[in-house]
């Protein structure tokens, strides 16, 4: 299957290489032979930025872990030092702390993606859970790696997050104990985020990604009409539809990094804390025990979940139902009954209901990032009664609507 | 050893499940053995422990209306001296509050009544908010007009907006559930309190 390299035209070295190592029959059958839909749009470039994001965390996070000291009394002052005195140390640092936030930038349009053009869909639940499970895991890597700066905002913040283990019944407060090793956020807390968000979390980062390639392959890449183009065959057996990843999609991939690298670049130079949305301002001061900054809030990319968690006026129904609000994404590929996949051809209650979505989750995140008053607190409650309706109402609405047929073979305007 | 095969037939398939299951059962009961040292490494080490020693405050120099925050087991603690006026009034915003007699709040049993205090004019508490552990700050003054007009004095936390009373209980309408934390304390003089050890024995 697929166009095989010229054989012939190997040298001595690579006919000695592939007999030991199966490097040409790797880039045949999983990246020349792999078919993927000629009519990908710009959508699709975020799984690859995302994989780049990936590389270039544990490139510039192994640099920093050159220079920081993961201690109490040391932290803070590693970070400055760094920031100051390391060649080059601030622009290292700035592509770190950048770097998180446009892991999240391209993971939430990368799963956008997926939303709109139902690629959570039968057969590809799975790759589907396997991206959540990244999300979670990233989730979790970047909330351990805020703390490591030990500002007053990672203190806070490492504070406000434990705690909410807290609300588990009964082992909740042993487990919180267990969580900081100590009767505080302590040395020992911060000793042990950094091992995890060094090496614990990177690595089963790494194996999910791979496990969500694998699941990728298996199934082949969804595109924006929603049709699998595996049903459509050529008489060489590969998809009519389909066109080897490699080159093309390696190479239109290429454009994507360059117009992605702008805008990275952009920001770590001109604006790395992003007026506090990147980096918050209490952060710039150590952390302090006795003194709770003037307004905690997470970094944007979980203040929707926050604003959530503030909205319910019971702290244990709080924090499950923030966990639901994250939970309930997973079970996606069974709540949509929709008989297509693609917005494109879905009707008007799956197109209102995914604009409200996006509004409730674009507005939370902002409430999120807000002190709290009043008509804060009732947007949010609105909002995230929003979010869940979204979800809870899809095998309802997706079933009830008119829907257009899905194409017999993809829409593509050369 | 001969070279005979062994007859597919005569393979007893029961009893090698059974041994397949019994060497996988005893291997995970090792592996969960093996896993309690590193879990149990996580726990607080013997010195954090015996960081954890009580603390002794002289309450003597502490003006009414004064408030002071001493650092126990990593964990402020406010020690407040309440005035005789705003202890007297503390029986008389009941209704506001979610759990006026503090029957789903964590305190130790010997401050279980309205004022949550050995002594009526000094309120021990862990500062921090039983929502999610942020500082409540201070606003003792009686309708503080950031707090309105109804506010009696007591506590609120800037983060997510839980407000308490002067013994630390928590109104309506905030998104704590509980009371502020009392810690296990005694006075060993009049002016001596000691945080960490409880006044009654074997009180919880």
């Amino acid at each position: 299957m697929g166009a095989v390299s010229d054989t012939a035209a190997k040298t001595g070295f690579r006919v000695w290489l592939n007999k030991r190592l199966p490097v040409d029959e790797f880039v045949d059958s999983q990246l020349i032979g792999y078919f993927a839909p000629k009519n990908l749009n710009i959508w699709y470039f975020f799984g690859a930025l995302a994989l780049l994001v990936f590389i270039i965390q544990i490139f510039s996070g192994i640099f920093l872990t050159m220079h920081y000291k993961p201690s109490e009394l040391e932290a803070f002052d590693s970070v400055e030092y760094i920031m100051r005195e390391v060649e080059f140390g601030w622009l290292i640092r700035y592509m770190h702390s950048t770097g998180a936030s446009f892991f999240f930038i391209v993971v939430y349009l990368h799963m956008f993606r997926a939303m709109i053009y139902g690629s959570y869909r039968a057969p590809r639940e799975l790759l589907w859970i396997l991206g959540m499970l990244l999300y979670l895991a990233l989730m979790a890597e970047a909330f351990l790696g805020y703390v490591l700066p030990w500002g007053n905002m990672s203190y806070w913040g490492a504070q406000v997050i434990v705690n909410l283990f807290g609300t588990i019944p009964v082992i909740g407060p042993g487990v919180v104990e267990w969580i900081r090793g100590d009767y505080g956020i302590a040395d020992s807390t911060l000793n042990r985020f950094f091992a995890l968000h060094v090496i614990a979390l990177p690595f089963a980062i790494a194996f999910l990604v791979l496990m969500h390639l694998v699941a990728l392959r298996q199934t082949g890449s969804n595109n924006p009409d929603g049709i699998e183009i595996k049903e459509k065959l050529g008489a060489n057996g590969n998809p009519i539809d389909g066109i080897p990843f490699h080159p093309y999609y390696t190479v239109k991939d290429t454009v994507g990094v360059g117009v992605f690298l702008v805008f990275f670049c952009g920001v770590i130079f001109f604006a790395p804390t992003v007026g506090g949305l990147f980096i918050e301002k209490p952060n710039f001061e150590p952390a302090n025990a006795l003194s709770t900054p003037e307004h905690i809030a997470p970094v944007w990319y979980f203040t929707a979940f926050f604003a959530m968690l503030r909205a319910v006026p019971d702290q244990q129904l709080g924090a499950l139902l923030t966990l639901l609000a994250i939970v309930v994404l997973f079970f996606l590929p069974w709540l949509d009954r929709s008989p297509v996949k693609s917005i494109r051809y879905k009707g008007i209650l799956s197109k209102i209901a995914l604009t409200l979505f996006v509004i409730a989750f674009v507005v939370l995140s902002y409430l999120g990032l807000q002190p709290v008053n009043d008509l804060y607190v009732i947007l949010a409650r609105i909002f995230t009664a929003v979010y869940f309706a979204f979800f809870l109402l899809m095998p309802w609405y997706t079933r009830i609507e008119q829907y257009k047929p899905a194409p017999e073979r993809v829409t593509y305007h050369a | 050893m001969s070279d005979e095969r062994v007859n597919a037939d005569d393979i007893d398939v029961n009893r090698r499940k059974i041994l397949t299951v019994a060497t996988a059962a005893t291997g995970a009961v090792g592996v969960a053995f093996t896993l309690v040292p590193f879990l149990a490494s996580w726990k607080p080490s013997e010195r954090a422990r015996a960081l954890g020693a009580p603390l002794e405050i002289d309450v003597s120099k502490l003006e009414p209306g004064q408030m002071i925050t001493q650092i126990w087991r990593k964990q402020p603690i406010y020690v407040v001296r309440r005035t005789p006026e705003s202890v007297a009034k503390l029986g008389g915003v009941t209704p506001n509050l979610k759990d006026p007699n503090s029957e789903a709040s964590d305190q130790p049993s010997y401050v279980k009544n309205a004022i949550r205090s050995l002594k009526p004019e000094i309120l021990v508490l862990y500062a921090a908010c039983t929502h999610l552990g942020c500082l409540p700050k201070q606003y003792f003054t009686v309708a503080d007009p950031e707090m309105g007009a109804d506010w009696p004095g007591g506590f609120f936390c800037p983060c997510h907006g839980s407000r308490f009373d002067l013994a630390g209980r928590v109104f309506n309408g905030s998104p704590a559930s509980a009371n502020l934390r009392v810690p296990p304390h005694k006075f060993d003089s009049d002016s001596l309190l000691v945080i960490g050890v409880d006044a009654v024995q074997g009180a919880a």
